[in-house]
C-alpha cells in the first residue's frame, strides 16, 4: 500500500482501518511512555494507598493532608508555583513578543531561542550556585546594590525565603514560556493586524479586542505548564534552603530517606500522589484549553 | 517608534536579569584562594580523577539516552504529520506529561521498585547508574526532543519529500533515514544536545535512588568542599551546551538558505 493510494472502499470503512493501521505507528512511543513513565506512576498510587505490609489502606493518604507539616509543604509549594507560574508567563510572553517583532534573520531570534533551550533545563543545582553568587549575603548583586545604597538585607530579603526562591524559578519559568508561547505568537495571522489597523484600531485595541482573545487558550494552557514546571522543581530549592523551607518535593524527599520509621516510606509515596493529582487536574485544564487554542491553528 | 521602545526595555531587562546570575557565578568560579583571579577551577577536572570518570559515566549515558530518544521520536513525529496529524494533539499533551510528572515523583515510583521486588530483570536493570538511569533519563528528555523535532519537520516540505523519495522507489525507511534526516538534521541535532544538557545536569532521581557516581551527583560532592569547582564546572557545561546549540542554528539555516 503506497502512501498516495486512492481510497477503494467505502469512506468510513477506509477511514476505521486506516485510523487503526494510523495509530499502530504510535505504539512504540506511547508503550515505552506506559512502561517508564506509567510504571513508576503505578508503584507511587498502589504504594500510597497501601501499607508497610502490603495491605490496603488509605491511612497514608490521610496523613499526607491532615498532618501540619504536610500542609505547609502544601501552601507554599502551592504559592510558589502559581506566582512564579503567573510571572513567568507574563514576562516569558513579552520577552517572546519582543524576539519576534524582530528582524528574522536577527541573530538576536537565534540567540533567545537556543539559550531559551538551555535555561529552560537549568534548573537545580547549578542555577542555586547562580543565585547565591549573585544575590547571596555576598554576592556580586547585592555587594553592587549596597554601594550605590540599596542595602538587600537589612530591607528584610534572603535568598533563602520563599521570595528568593521565586526569584531564582522565574529564571527558568520564562525561557520554557518562550519556548511554549511562540508558536502560538507566530501563528497571528498579520491580515487580522492590517484589517484591525485599517478600519481604525489603534495597536491597545488590536491586542485587546483581536489578540489576546485568540491567544487566551494558549496563554492559559502554557502558563499551567509553568504552575507544573514549578511545582515538580526540587533540586533548586533544596539547594537555595536547604528544606529549610517546607515544599512538597522535600517533603516527599525526606520522607523516602527516612524509611528507618516503618511506613513513612509509604506516607511519602503518598505525598506524590497527592502530588499527581494536582498535575492531573492541571493537565485536564490544559487539555480543554490546547483544544481551544487548536481552533486558531491552520494545520 | 513607541513600537521600538517597549521591545528594547523589554530586552534590556531580560539581558539584565539573565546576565546577572551567570556573570555573579562566573566572577565566583574565577576567584583564587589567594584573592586574585586565575582559572585553576577550570583545570581542577584534568586532575581529578572521581570527576574525570564520573564525566564519563554521564557522557555514556548522555548518548545511550540521545540515540533512545531519537529512534523513538523522530519515527513518530513523521507518522504523525504523514499518516496521523489527528493524533498531533494526544501526542503534544502526552509529551507535556514527563514536563510536569515530578521527577521526585517518578524517583520515588522507581526506588519502590527497586526496594521491593526482585527478580532478575528488575536486579539486572538497577545494578548500574547506566542500566538505571538511562530508561527514565529518556522519559525526562522526550518533551523538548519532540518539540525540537517537530518544529523541524514543520520548517521542511515533508509530505513532498517523502512522496517525491517513494516515487524514486524508495521504502518508506529509506525516503526516512536519506530524504528527511538530513533535511531536519539540526533540528535533531538539536533534541541530542537538549538531552546532553538534561543528562548532565540531572540530579533528583540519580541521589534518590542513590547513584553517586553520574556527573552532576560529583560536583555537588565536590562542591561541599571546593564550591569555585563546582560553580565552574556547571557554568563549563552550560556555557559549551549552549554554543553547540547555536552553532547547530546557523549551520542549520546556512544550509537551508543555499539552493
Amino acid at each position: 500500500m503506497t502512501l498516495l493510494e486512492a481510497p477503494t472502499a467505502p469512506p468510513e470503512k477506509v477511514r476505521s482501518e486506516r485510523s487503526w493501521r494510523a495509530a499502530l505507528g504510535l505504539l512504540p512511543f506511547v508503550a515505552y511512555l506506559l512502561v517508564f513513565l506509567g510504571g513508576p506512576l503505578y508503584f507511587v498510587i498502589s504504594g500510597a494507598l497501601s501499607d508497610a505490609d502490603g495491605r490496603p489502606t488509605l491511612d497514608n493518604v490521610i496523613a499526607s493532608v491532615t498532618q501540619p507539616q504536610y500542609r505547609a509543604a502544601f501552601t507554599s509549594s502551592i504559592v510558589l508555583s502559581a506566582g512564579t507560574a503567573v510571572i513567568g508567563a507574563v514576562a516569558g510572553a513579552f520577552l517572546a513578543q519582543a524576539v519576534l517583532t524582530s528582524r528574522p534573520t536577527s541573530p538576536l531570534r537565534r540567540i533567545v531561542s537556543t539559550a531559551s533551550g538551555v535555561l529552560a533545563y537549568f534548573g537545580g543545582v547549578p542555577l542555586a550556585f547562580a543565585f547565591i553568587a549573585a544575590l547571596g549575603q555576598t554576592g556580586l548583586a547585592t555587594q553592587f546594590l549596597k554601594s550605590a545604597g540599596v542595602d538587600l538585607y537589612a530591607s528584610g530579603f534572603r535568598i533563602d525565603s520563599l521570595t528568593g526562591l521565586a526569584l531564582t524559578y522565574v529564571y527558568f519559568q520564562i525561557p520554557l514560556m518562550v519556548i511554549l508561547i511562540t508558536p502560538a505568537l507566530e501563528g497571528l495571522v498579520p491580515q487580522w493586524r492590517e484589517a484591525a489597523e485599517n478600519l481604525g484600531a489603534s495597536a491597545w485595541t488590536y491586542w485587546r479586542r483581536i489578540a489576546l482573545p485568540v491567544l487566551a487558550p494558549a496563554l492559559g494552557g502554557a502558563t499551567l505548564v509553568l504552575f507544573g514546571n514549578a511545582f515538580a522543581a526540587y533540586a533548586t530549592a533544596l539547594a537555595l534552603t536547604s528544606g529549610s523551607i517546607p515544599l512538597l518535593p522535600t517533603a516527599i524527599a525526606s520522607a523516602l530517606s527516612g524509611n528507618v520509621l516503618a511506613g513513612a516510606q509509604n506516607v511519602g509515596l503518598a505525598l506524590g500522589l497527592d502530588m499527581v493529582l494536582v498535575i492531573a487536574v492541571v493537565m485536564v485544564g490544559y487539555v480543554l484549553l490546547q483544544r481551544r487554542a487548536s481552533r486558531w491553528q491552520a494545520r | 517608534m513607541r513600537g521600538r521602545r517597549w521591545r528594547v526595555v523589554v530586552l534590556g531587562l531580560a539581558l539584565v536579569y539573565f546576565l546577572v546570575p551567570l556573570l555573579s557565578a562566573a566572577e565566583f568560579s574565577l576567584r583564587t584562594p589567594g584573592g586574585g583571579y586565575g582559572v585553576a577551577n577550570y583545570l581542577t577536572i584534568f586532575g581529578d580523577e572521581v570527576l574525570l570518570s564520573s564525566l564519563l559515566v554521564s557522557l555514556q549515558i548522555a548518548v545511550v539516552t540521545a540515540v533512545l530518544v531519537l529512534l523513538l521520536v523522530v519515527p513518530t513525529a513523521v507518522w504523525v504529520r504523514l499518516r496521523f496529524p489527528a493524533a498531533a494533539a494526544l501526542l503534544e499533551s502526552a509529551t507535556i506529561l514527563p514536563i510536569v510528572v515530578p521527577p521526585v515523583v517518578m524517583a520515588a515510583g522507581i526506588a519502590f521498585v527497586q526496594a521491593n521486588l526482585g527478580g532478575p530483570v528488575f536486579r539486572t536493570l538497577f545494578a548500574s547508574s547506566f542500566t538505571a538511569l538511562t530508561p527514565f533519563y529518556v522519559v525526562l528528555a522526550l518533551p523538548f526532543a519532540y518539540r525540537a523535532v517537530d518544529n523541524g519537520l514543520a520548517a521542511v516540505p515533508l509530505r513532498t519529500l517523502v512522496e517525491a523519495a517513494r516515487n524514486l522507489g524508495a521504502s518508506l525507511p529509506t525516503a526516512l533515514w536519506r530524504v528527511v534526516l538530513p533535511a531536519i538534521r539540526s533540528a535533531v541535532l538539536g533534541a541530542a544536545f537538549l538531552t546532553l544538557a538534561l543528562v548532565l545536569g540531572e540530579i533528583v532521581i540519580a541521589r534518590i535512588l542513590l547513584y553517586g557516581d553520574t556527573f552532576p551527583v560529583a560536583i555537588v560532592e565536590v562542591g561541599r568542599s571546593q564550591a569555585g569547582v563546582a560553580v565552574a564546572l556547571t557554568l563549563a557545561s552550560l556555557v559549551l551546551t549552549w554554543l553547540l546549540l547555536l552553532a547547530v542554528s546557523f549551520a542549520g539555516s546556512s544550509r537551508r538558505s543555499t539552493p
